[in-house]
């Protein structure tokens, strides 16, 4: 039990995919706008990705392995992501039309965030057995929803904030997540693994 | 090669039927959105957006072919509830900044057409053929829609007194522009 606490403290908050593992910043930057935009953009990717995770972990474990395909991983995966994300897609438009049309182009390109194709690969990596690589994916997912969603609080406020000219926009939006990232090396050695 | 190429396909298959059953298990019928825009509309139905109704504008809306900044009688909280669901930036309304006012129905004139009473979409104004015509000052929006049809020109637009129900603090942004404003606005009106 305490393992599987590691697992998800180590992979919010330590090994975070965003601010330490450097991926997924294309979401992170063009979804943090707005502080609601970006708690659904979170909760989307947290189901794609906690989904992915599983189905990718199955599919290797059950089809690449058996029939010695393993160098088609990443097609295999990709292939994988890409459905589940248009099945989330589908499932969004019916729940919720607004969250819909505001994520617009960025729901979509979940499928090429390169995060959720990055659990896939170090589940398989790390040789996790598959309730590991679920909470690896799901945790992930919740780190990458935290930041995002703390990232767009503080751009919401840099915004009506008086930012030097040469900085206004991305310019201030990139020092911001940088400082968020060295905020967050305060938590390396919490756990580790 | 063969296992491979068997293996994808099958893979691709499966997903697909799996993608294929899920929208048309998770169809979505008409457009939501616009039923969320039109429920925050006035629903004066006054076509000042430019638009037949409130109905139509907000559909307009869903599709994104229209601004948000056109419903006059919503006026700014509506826009910004509008900005708010759609999750775009709010912008001023179109419509030149105007009084709030209310019709009022010259006695003295009024021939008791009922044509002002048809036009009105808030049925603000009360009366019947052949007698005098009044404004519920409560209910009018100032939409101005009953003066064309008037046939004796008898309904003029007086500017609601600022008075202290009525009476709200400026907001401190928009105070520049307001004065900047100002003296063309005395200028047209002299």
């Amino acid at each position: 039990m305490t393992e599987y606490a590691l697992i998800l403290i180590g992979t919010v908050l330590v090994n975070n995919f965003v601010l330490v593992k450097f991926l997924g910043l294309c979401p992170f930057m063009g979804v943090s706008k707005k502080l609601e935009t970006a708690a659904g953009m979170g909760l989307a990717t947290t189901f794609v990705m906690t989904l992915s995770s599983v189905t990718s972990w199955l599919v290797n474990e059950y089809m690449l392995v058996p029939l010695g395909i393993e160098y088609l991983r990443i097609i295999a995966f990709i292939v994988v992501i890409a459905a589940v994300v248009q099945f989330t897609e589908t499932m969004m438009r019916k729940t919720s039309p607004v969250l819909y049309q505001v994520l617009g182009i960025f729901l979509p390109l979940i499928t090429t965030n390169c995060a959720v194709l990055g659990v896939a690969l170090l589940n398989l990596q790390a040789e996790r057995s598959l309730v590991e690589a679920t909470l690896y994916g799901f945790g992930a997912a919740v780190g990458f929803s935290l930041v995002l969603s703390l990232f767009a609080a503080v751009r919401e406020r840099v915004a009506v904030g008086d930012v030097p000219e040469p900085f206004q926009g991305s310019a201030v939006a990139l020092v911001t997540a940088g400082l968020m990232s060295l905020a967050f090396m305060g938590f390396a050695g919490l756990v580790s693994s | 090669m063969l296992i491979a190429i068997l293996a994808m396909t099958g893979l691709a298959a499966a997903l697909g039927l799996l993608l294929g059953y899920s929208a048309i298990r998770f169809r979505v019928e008409g457009n939501p959105i616009a039923d969320q825009i039109d429920a925050l509309l006035p629903q004066t139905q006054c076509g000042q957006c430019g638009h037949p109704g409130c109905r139509p504008y907000a559909e307009a809306l869903a599709r994104g072919e229209d601004e948000i900044n056109k419903c006059v009688p919503g006026g700014e909280s509506t826009l910004l509830a509008i900005a708010d669901l759609l999750g775009r930036e709010p912008t001023a309304l179109e419509v030149e900044e105007k009084l709030p006012s209310v019709a009022v129905i010259d006695a003295q004139t009024c021939i008791g057409c009922t044509l002002c009473l048809q036009a009105c979409p808030v049925d603000a104004i009360v009366g019947a053929a052949k007698q005098l015509h009044g404004v519920i000052a409560a209910e009018c929006t100032g939409c101005e829609l009953c003066l064309p049809p008037c046939p004796v020109e008898c309904i003029r637009m007086v500017p609601i007194a600022t008075d202290i129900p009525h009476w709200r603090w400026p907001y401190p942004a928009s105070e520049p522009d307001s004065r900047a404003a100002s003296p063309e606005r005395e200028a047209e009106a002299a």
